[in-house]
């Protein structure tokens, strides 16, 4: 394995991070917060450091870049963003346990948004702008934005194939334009212009502005953070809804936007991933808004609730405007069952994946005809293109490892002796990069009661769903350290 | 510059391999998803899989915002298809298709100007001229022309017992009683530019720029004998034998060609009446030997196997036929075949690459471009012809006072018709033609990109 390769990509995600921590540090002198202000500083310098000492260590690194490697270099990146992201927390006294500063800013790099604090709106102005900023981040990726801004030897790019498919959901990863730089410039802009359009629709709403800028990034990287203790309950019906079509938004396939941008409307409507998206979502509102009649005053109001809370769970989000836990039993089986679709590949959301169960039905159902006709021969296909058998067998291995994580996960921290549904819960709001679960750690509560080990768990499985398992999963195997 | 290039075979990945690396962006068509995935992985490139004469895998592939197409699937009908059909979309394309059927050379010329096709290549057919240049003057490995066939370089195996061995390449000129200049040495399979203190060994292949009239004194002094070639032994009756045998017959030279399948022979047979042609196993050695390849002044093997290739011309080379040519489909093992005594190298594919990374240039930039591109050293270095204009820095100053990149090297300077190998005294004029050598990652576009900036 090249390791130094390895080694000099984690380098340079070090700098990435200390320069993306620079804003906060900005807010926290302009506040004259001056512990943040400290704490801010000395990860920036250390990550500086450290990155910088990797960085000038592995020149001439050999230029031996396999899937391999990819894979290896993404999972570690991820867990060293969290060692380094998590210390401004625990520094500054905000969050006195470091691993619990490091579920934090995990919860915030993979878009999770499950929270161990209590109440946040004690946290400094700098602080909750970070733990924000980690989701905008890590909605499209930070080993993605590197690709963007980097120019190297051009005689080794093929390589970021291998980057781009281990930090990119979906079950087919494949570029927008020939070069992967153009490729990962065409998705930073597209999510940036979403992110400010967002901004603004709230402005207008008369959000002030750093909640809209905090707001906007847990929407844009469907993470979930809220900046206040109530999520978005507090705000006005308007901006509730702003959030509801932004969340749905940022939910779809990153591709499709950039076919709208080549004016391939056609091609985008005919997608039959959106369409199993938009179908999911609908259906399951019309299904929860019938199941809840009564519940709140007017219809009006349950649609907004309800479609605030199917695109906040679908999307993997996780902002909540009422507390879901509290609805009836078939209206909250809805909301977990969406936590396990969760929303498009290539989009910035967790989950399953809605074009992954696409493939996997569409192989169930065929598996289900050749029981019928055993000598028949078919071909998946999706949007009139056939699947290679492939991608098929791979997204069915998918779902093993997906299962076997969440029964392995859900046994481990029943050590704790929580109850069943609490805990079920958790493992799927964490591994699907939701964050409120039910019960205990439903929209109102967090995760704090957790024991250290519970918490270490669960850390692993928001990186895994994250990065869609096999990242993380290759670094437990023996193979990968070995020689080859 | 976007290109599209149709077929991901060895001319394909080759192209891709080039194209990708000189900053262009790449478009690959392919029917095969495996090829494809194990190409994109490698290059920083897109792939497309379908069928490329069709209008959805091509709209797919960008075609009505490309600059070029280079169709090379394996079947000529389908690259023509693919290029009519890429043209129709977009009338600004330029279109290159590779057609080696011989049965359409007649008609190339006509085909080229009633279908909007802006060149087509034939990797075969410019492979036997090459071979048929490198037999005119045997002992050279290799020769690439300049200025307008005036200068060449030419590529020489430095073999134990040379002249050459372990001298400094200080007293080169004293050796070999001319001036030349060595440009390249490919030592264990990478490229070096070497300097004036650089000792040859044996086994090195050398690139050296020598004037066209200078080259039999080269011969002559590194004791490599010469004589006219009279009789050529072929083996394989593939396109390239067949182009090839045309050829040399037609200067007078008697042909033997030796071919497996029988009803290949018959039809050999009929297409080229002048030629000898057996039906028989080229690797068998009685065949060979009761077929003469003794007598023989030159022997090429051009099989489609690259092994049976290496194994008839190293027997070759045992029996002392003066020259031996050995045909290559792929070339990323030749530093393997550096140790072997098999002669020259031919690779149909590389020279076909090497036309079209030519025409690309020429095309990203209309003026001051090179005239012409040759990459020598098995692709690890490039020879350039570039025009000095009034846009050249540096015009009239001495070589020794200029700071040229690393492993860039100014091999020789035309100036009014006269070629001048130039020292640290020589300078360049407006008007003149300079030949370029590059090694290593360096890529140049113009000529003023060789300075360090």
């Amino acid at each position: 394995m090249n390791n130094k390769m390895i080694a000099k990509f984690i380098g340079k995600i070090l700098m990435v991070e200390a320069a993306f921590m620079l804003p906060a540090y900005a807010i926290s002198l302009y506040k004259h917060e001056e512990i943040a202000a400290r704490a801010f500083l000395v990860t920036i310098l250390l990550t500086m450091l450290a990155g910088g000492i990797l960085v000038t260590a592995t020149r001439g690194a050999k230029k031996g870049f396999h899937a391999k490697e990819g894979m290896v270099c993404v999972g570690i990146s991820w867990i060293v963003l969290g060692l380094f992201g998590a210390l401004p927390f625990f520094l500054s006294g905000a969050i006195p346990h470091y691993v619990d500063a490091l579920f934090e800013i995990v919860s915030g790099f993979t878009t999770t948004g499950a929270s161990i604090l209590p109440e946040v709106e004690s946290l400094s102005m700098s602080l909750l702008y970070w733990r924000s900023f980690s989701h905008w981040l890590g909605g499209m990726g930070v080993l993605v934005f590197l690709l963007a801004v980097s120019s190297g030897d051009e005689r080794s790019k093929g390589f970021t194939m291998h980057i781009l498919r281990a930090e990119s959901p979906g079950p087919k990863v494949g570029k927008l334009v020939p070069r992967m730089k153009q490729t990962a410039e065409i998705l930073y802009i597209l999510y940036m212009i979403l992110t400010v359009l967002n901004i603004i629709f709230l402005l207008a709403g008369g959000m002030p502005l750093f909640d809209s800028i905090c707001t906007a990034f847990g929407t844009a990287g469907t993470g979930g953070f809220g900046i206040k203790n109530d999520s978005i309950a507090g705000y006005s019906p308007y901006l509730q809804n702003v959030c509801t079509v932004f969340m749905l938004l940022f939910g779809v396939n990153f591709s499709c936007y950039y076919m709208l941008m080549l004016r391939q409307v056609k091609s985008v409507f005919k997608d039959e991933e959106l369409r199993m998206y938009v179908g999911v979502v609908l259906g399951s509102i019309v299904l929860i808004v019938l199941n809840l009649r009564g519940y709140y005053a007017t219809i009006g109001e349950t649609i907004r609730h309800v479609a605030f809370q199917v695109a906040s769970i679908v999307t993997t989000t996780g902002f909540a405007t009422t507390d879901f836990d509290l609805w009836p039993t078939f209206s909250k089986t809805i909301l977990l069952c969406l936590m396990l679709v969760g929303a498009c590949a290539g989009s910035t959301g967790g989950g399953f994946k809605c074009g992954r169960a696409l493939l996997v039905f569409k192989g169930l159902r065929r598996s289900v005809r050749q029981i019928v006709h055993p000598g028949k021969v078919e071909v998946v296909r999706v949007n009139g293109r056939a699947i290679e058998e492939k991608v098929l067998e791979n997204a069915n291995a998918y779902l093993a490892a997906y299962a076997l994580i969440i029964v392995a996960s859900f046994l481990l921290i029943s050590v704790d002796g929580y109850s069943v549904t609490t805990n079920l819960s958790a493992v799927l709001a964490c591994f699907n990069n939701i964050g409120p679960g039910l019960e205990m750690v439903g929209p109102t509560c967090n995760y704090s009661a957790f024991s250290v080990f519970s918490k270490l768990v669960l850390i692993m499985d928001m990186l895994a769903g994250r990065l869609e398992i096999f990242p993380i999963l290759i670094l437990f195997s023996r193979t990968t350290w070995g020689k080859r | 510059m976007k290109i599209i290039i149709a077929g991901d075979g060895k001319v394909g990945s080759m192209l891709t391999r080039q194209l990708s690396a000189e900053g262009y962006d790449i478009t690959l068509i392919d029917a095969n998803p495996k090829v494809l995935e194990s190409t994109e992985e490698m290059y920083d490139i897109m792939a497309v899989q379908g069928n490329c004469a069709t209008m959805e895998v091509l709209e797919q592939a960008g075609v009505r915002d490309s600059d070029l197409l280079i169709a090379a699937t394996s079947a000529d009908e389908i690259n023509l298809l693919c290029c009519l059909t890429a043209h129709s979309m977009n009338k600004k394309l330029h279109t290159i298709a590779r057609i080696r059927n011989p049965e359409y050379t007649d008609q190339i010329m006509k085909m080229r100007d009633t279908f909007p096709l802006s060149m087509t290549i034939n990797p075969e057919k410019q492979a036997a001229i090459e071979i048929e240049r490198l037999l005119k003057y045997p002992g050279f490995l290799k020769r690439d022309t300049f200025a307008k066939g005036r200068v060449e370089i030419v590529e020489l195996r430095v073999d134990a017992g040379s002249p050459l061995c372990d001298h400094s390449l200080a007293d080169l000129d004293s050796v070999v009683g001319c001036k030349v200049l060595v440009c390249a040495v490919l030592r264990d399979g990478s490229a070096v530019a070497p300097d004036g203190n650089y000792t040859l060994l044996a086994g090195d292949r050398i690139f050296v720029t020598a004037p066209t009239d200078t080259l039999q004194t080269l011969l002559k002094n590194l004791n490599i004998i010469t004589h006219k070639v009279k009789r050529v032994m072929l083996c394989g009756g593939g396109r390239l034998s067949y182009y090839l045998a045309k050829q040399l017959e037609k200067s007078g030279i008697s042909v033997r060609l030796i071919e497996q399948d029988y009803d290949r022979c018959v039809h050999l047979a009929n297409l080229l009446p002048g030629v000898t042609v057996i039906h028989g196993d080229a690797s068998d050695e009685r065949l060979l030997e009761s077929e003469g390849m003794e007598d023989c002044d030159a022997l090429v093997t051009m099989t489609g196997l690259d092994e049976l290739n290496m194994v008839i011309s190293l027997q070759g080379t045992i029996r002392h036929v003066p020259q031996v040519i050995t045909k290559l489909g792929r070339v990323d093992n030749s530093h393997i075949l550096d140790r072997l005594p098999i002669g020259s190298t031919i690779s149909p594919k590389q020279l076909c690459c090497n036309t079209i990374v030519r025409y690309v240039r020429a095309l990203r930039n209309q003026t001051g471009a090179a005239q012409t591109v040759h990459t020598i050293a098995d692709g690890h270095a490039e020879a350039l012809e570039f025009r000095v204009d009034e846009g050249t820095k540096h015009i009239g100053e001495p070589l020794k006072q200029l700071h040229l990149k690393k492993n860039v090297l100014l091999v020789c300077i035309t100036h009014k018709g006269n070629q001048e190998i130039p020292g640290g005294e020589s300078f360049y004029e407006k008007g003149d033609t300079v030949i370029i050598v590059t090694s290593g990652d360096v890529v140049i576009y113009q000529l003023n990109d060789i300075f360090e900036a």
